[in-house]
């Protein structure tokens, strides 16, 4: 009896070990490994030695501040975008696409099943000065000869918003798919207007989704270096591409770490204080059930 | 009525004809708004698929010049880019298995049992889930440069079973929740072991959730760049070598394996739909 | 449960289980005693490279190595793209390289064009090197400067079998023999050598280039592509103050990055090797660029021009050499000595258009230009003048090497160059 009840206490631990065992080896560990690194002096030659030069992250702020702010303005301008694109999309599938809800679903995910690198890269292409799209424009007269949207800010931020646009469509389809229709219909009997009712009750119930798709937009946004490689140009560098860059053709670990570092305390110091200010906790039970 | 057809249709009250005297004039704005953004979602998909099929004779595949299957015959005649799909694929069916395995078993016990640790458990995979790709493919390549691993094929499985892990555990965790844990105490009760619970009941009626999850790994392992940049050494996946291949022209062979990997993920997700429909 | 009744779980299953990550302050607390892992922090940092033998020592263990090596029959060449012969049927079949296999028996079973970046490249072999395990190739293709001496520096190479370079000996040019970043070819021979100078397509900037300066003409604003790197961007720009930036000080690199940052509202975009994609497709129109690539553009049906702008311009070596660790070193070494041949070196040359290491090609080409006919007749003979592949005497007094730096200079000149290309 006694030997079952141990087992039965000690089940959860078993279930999760592996897993758990994997995050902390190949994520936690690694986590502080990088910012051991980001302390460390020297160079590729002759090596890099621990001597707690903290410096490393000022010089790398003064020398990419640019960068940094340009990414997180580039994160918020695409997140915006996407929730203005998307709610409205979200709001006609979870109300009014009746029989074809899954369907519809299921072509804002299509882009899921091309692989990024390809659908990025297919921008380029369309987007090309003289690809199909501009150089239509320029036959009609539209936009000037040498008009060009690849390599600006435009460009990089529609393509980002191209990229993560599907992660905030699911979320707030999901939270407006679970409303009740029963309040709904006594909104609507207590206020009357359809506007009303969406202001004072469809919208706020959604906010959980809203929230869960900010979440997935901005960070992967403001991190994102593939979209400004492909297609970006002169000063629309994010840090991501400094990182990047750093990492594997400067070999600048302890820069390239101490910028990695600064990226990610930034936003899941952003994350977990937008989750307190709109007190995560009920909003997401609220959601979760 | 739709009814028949789909049982959430039911809830579509605010829709109903009888309110029409109510509804906005401007009716046709929304699916407007809705088609264009689906079809600009589709857009790069439809020239990825069209330009595998042009026949184009120079080493750059830009401008339309006619009709061919060539690429589809011609499609495994680039060494270095079979070899890689060959990695993505491997690698896809490796990470899935075992992303699968520890998600499931992690979801299962943060959706099942109340224990001690389980809080920070749940704050870890928020955690890196949230974490930005760039900084998880760093610090893990500052792991693996600090012990002196050599980069390769099994550093890109490693890490990518580290990002899919948390996404298999919380889809898991959510299909947990939603269980009636009677069911299990029913099934106990009748003197089945906790092996015999776990197979017989536990994981047939979370399978959807764990399909899911798989579908999603198998989905994002295929796809993923950043992280497996970082830590590919050598070792070269299908989107690396289409990333490397873009800076000098990319072949009609890129088009046409990204047209058959679109075409298959679009028949497994027909297959899932299918089977939950069923399931129903 | 209404949730089951949903069709499509996939989506809303996953999302579920995102939108509750059931974060307390408590469980931030309980993480909080991970950071008993900080002790990680003051672990050892990462290593550098193992010292080698120096002297006679090392010519005697280079050349016990070489006694033990065997051929095997096939080796693995990392090179650049657009960088070797192509047939006109199959664009992954290398004439020179089937020749190889008919005259030796040895196969190439892996020619990969994974080298786009000199730097990009030895930031991703370094690792592998560094932990002592092989690249996966027997050859490489490197660029003389920084990163090419540090492989050196780091014994990251295998010391050349010197009694296996007879072709070499014979044929090469005095200027790739015995380099200066590598006396006595102890690790290297040429590939090719090219120049950094401008390509642009002459219909769409509607004017002859001549001059760096025309880099900087506000009419170009937004068409215009540079370098993206730490050699060729700040070299060339050295020239274009009117410096030789071999002999430059740290005084003309201030003006150099002055001048660059005063042109850089233009600049559409620093590029690696991908500015011939946006160059061919006229996204650019005028670029820095590489003068075998621009031939090799308009073999595909582009219409580009190259010119070596009148301050001069850099021009750079890119070198095969074996990387530690190499499984086939033998078969690479018989390769590398194979190339130095007139008649191979012809063929890369009249497909490639770079500086050939071989000036007794030009004699081939010519003899293929008398046996060719009609518009292959005339390209022929005007390689086998052109000055872009056999240079003149006053052609190499505007040709500069890059700047060699200390690593004192380099942190320097890299403050100075990065912040441009990564803006």
């Amino acid at each position: 009896m006694s030997r079952s009840r141990l087992g039965a206490r000690l089940t959860p631990y078993l279930l999760v070990l592996p897993g758990w065992l994997w995050l902390v080896v190949f994520f936690v560990v690694p986590t502080f490994v990088m910012l051991s690194v980001s302390t460390q002096t020297g160079d590729i030659v002759s090596g890099f030695q621990q001597t707690f030069h903290w410096r490393t992250y000022v010089d790398g702020w003064n020398q990419y501040h640019t960068q940094f702010i340009r990414s997180i303005v580039y994160g918020l301008i695409t997140t915006l975008l996407c929730l203005v694109i998307a709610y409205p999309v979200a709001y006609w599938i979870a109300f009014r696409g009746g029989a074809h809800k899954s369907s519809l679903l299921f072509l804002i995910l299509l882009p899921f099943f091309v692989s990024f690198v390809i659908r990025t890269q297919s921008w380029n292409f369309i987007l090309s000065d003289n690809g199909m799209l501009l150089s239509a424009l320029k036959n009609w007269g539209l936009v000037s000869q040498d008009f060009h949207i690849l390599a600006t800010a435009p460009a990089v931020i529609g393509g980002l918003t191209y990229n993560f646009l599907p992660f905030m469509v699911l979320p707030i389809y999901v939270g407006l798919e679970r409303l009740d229709p029963a309040l709904l219909e006594a909104a609507a009997d207590l206020y009357g207007s359809k506007t009303a009712t969406f202001r004072k009750v469809v919208l706020p119930l959604s906010m959980p989704g809203v929230f869960a798709g900010v979440l997935l937009t901005f960070v992967p946004a403001a991190a994102d270096y593939v979209n400004a490689a492909i297609l970006g140009g002169a000063r629309t560098t994010m840090i991501g591409n400094v990182i990047q860059t750093e990492y594997f053709t400067n070999l600048d670990y302890p820069k390239a770490s101490a910028l990695s570092f600064i990226l990610m305390a930034a936003l899941l110091l952003g994350v977990f204080a937008y989750a307190r200010v709109l007190g995560t906790e009920d909003v997401l039970d609220v959601a979760a059930r | 009525m739709s009814t028949l057809i789909s049982p959430q249709a039911g809830r579509q009250t605010t829709s109903r004809p009888d309110r029409a005297g109510r509804r906005p004039r401007r009716r046709w704005l929304l699916p407007l708004w809705s088609w264009l953004v689906i079809a600009w979602l589709a857009s790069p998909i439809i020239v990825m698929i069209v330009f595998g099929f042009n026949d184009t004779t120079g080493k750059f595949n830009i401008r339309w010049q006619g009709f061919t299957l060539r690429w589809y015959r011609d499609l495994f005649t680039i060494p270095d880019l079979t070899q890689a799909l060959e990695n993505s694929l491997t690698i896809a069916v490796i990470v899935t298995v075992l992303a699968t395995i520890m998600g499931t078993l992690l979801g299962v016990a943060l959706g099942r049992y109340r224990f001690r640790g389980s809080g920070s458990i749940n704050l870890l995979m928020f955690a890196n889930i949230a974490a930005p790709e760039v900084v998880l493919g760093a610090a893990l390549l500052s792991l693996f440069l600090t012990v002196g691993v050599p980069r390769g094929y099994w550093t890109i499985v490693i890490a990518q079973v580290m990002f899919s892990i948390a996404y298999v555990a919380v889809t898991v965790r959510a299909r947990m929740a939603g269980l009636d844990p009677s069911l299990e105490e029913a099934a106990r009760d009748l003197g089945a072991g906790p092996y015999a619970t776990f197979f017989r009941v536990t994981l047939p009626s979370i399978m959807p959730g764990v399909l899911a999850g798989a579908l999603l790994t198998c989905a994002l392992s295929i796809d993923d760049f950043i992280i497996t940049s970082f830590n590919a050494g050598n070792t070269v996946t299908f989107p690396l070598w289409v990333y490397g291949a873009s800076r000098t022209g990319v072949p009609p062979q890129v088009n046409v394996m990204g047209t058959l990997i679109f075409m298959l993920g679009v028949l497994l997700a027909l297959v899932g739909v299918v089977y939950n429909r069923r399931k129903v | 449960m209404t949730e089951s009744s949903n069709s499509n779980q996939l989506p809303p299953d996953v999302l579920r289980g995102l939108l509750s990550p059931r974060v307390s302050r408590r469980s931030v607390l309980q993480a909080g005693g991970a950071s008993a892992l900080g002790v990680l922090l003051a672990a050892c940092g990462v290593s550098g490279a193992k010292k080698g033998p120096t002297g006679t020592a090392a010519v005697d263990a280079a050349k016990a190595y070489w006694e033990k090596q065997k051929k095997t029959g096939s080796f693995n060449f990392a090179n650049w793209p657009l960088y070797i012969d192509v047939s006109d049927k199959n664009k992954n079949d290398h004439p020179s390289i089937d020749l190889f296999t008919k005259r030796t028996g040895i196969k190439v079973a892996k020619y990969s064009e994974v080298i786009q970046d000199t730097g990009s490249y030895f930031g991703k072999i370094q690792p592998e090197l560094a932990a002592g395990q092989g690249t996966g190739y027997d050859l490489m293709v490197m660029t003389n400067g920084v990163y090419l001496d540090k492989l050196i520096e780091l014994n990251y190479l295998i010391p050349l079998d010197q009694s296996r370079m007879t072709n070499f000996n014979a044929n090469a040019s005095p200027v790739v023999k015995n380099p200066s970043y590598d006396r006595g070819n102890k690790y290297t021979m040429a590939w090719q050598s090219g120049i950094t100078g401008i390509g642009y397509d002459p219909k769409r900037v509607g004017k002859k280039i001549t001059s760096w300066t025309d880099l900087a003409d506000p009419a170009l604003r937004g068409k215009i592509g540079m370098f993206g790197d730490t050699q060729d961007l700040p070299n060339g720009a050295i020239c274009a103050i009117g410096v030789n930036p071999e002999t430059s000080t740290e005084a003309d690199w201030r003006k150099a990055a002055q001048w660059l940052k005063k042109q850089q509202p233009l600049v559409r975009k620093y590029y690696e090797q991908d500015y011939i994609d946006p160059l061919s497709k006229g996204d650019i129109w005028a670029s820095m660029a590489w003068s075998g690539d621009i031939f090799q553009a308009n073999a595909s049906g582009a219409n580009l021009e190259f010119v070596v702008p009148d301050e001069g311009a850099p021009i750079w070596t890119d070198n095969m050499c074996i990387p530690n660790h190499a499984q086939h070193p033998l078969d690479a070494m018989i390769y590398m000595d194979f190339v130095y041949q007139p008649e191979i070196a012809a063929m890369l040359a009249e497909s490639i258009n770079y500086i050939t290491p071989v000036p007794g090609a030009a004699a081939v080409i010519k003899k293929d230009a008398a046996a060719a006919t009609g518009a292959d007749k005339t390209a022929l003979e005007q390689l086998a003048t052109s000055p872009l592949i056999f240079p003149t005497a006053s052609d190499s007094t505007k040709l500069h090497r890059y700047r060699v730096l200390t690593s004192a200079e380099e942190k320097v000149w890299n403050s100075l160059f990065e912040p441009i290309y990564q803006s």
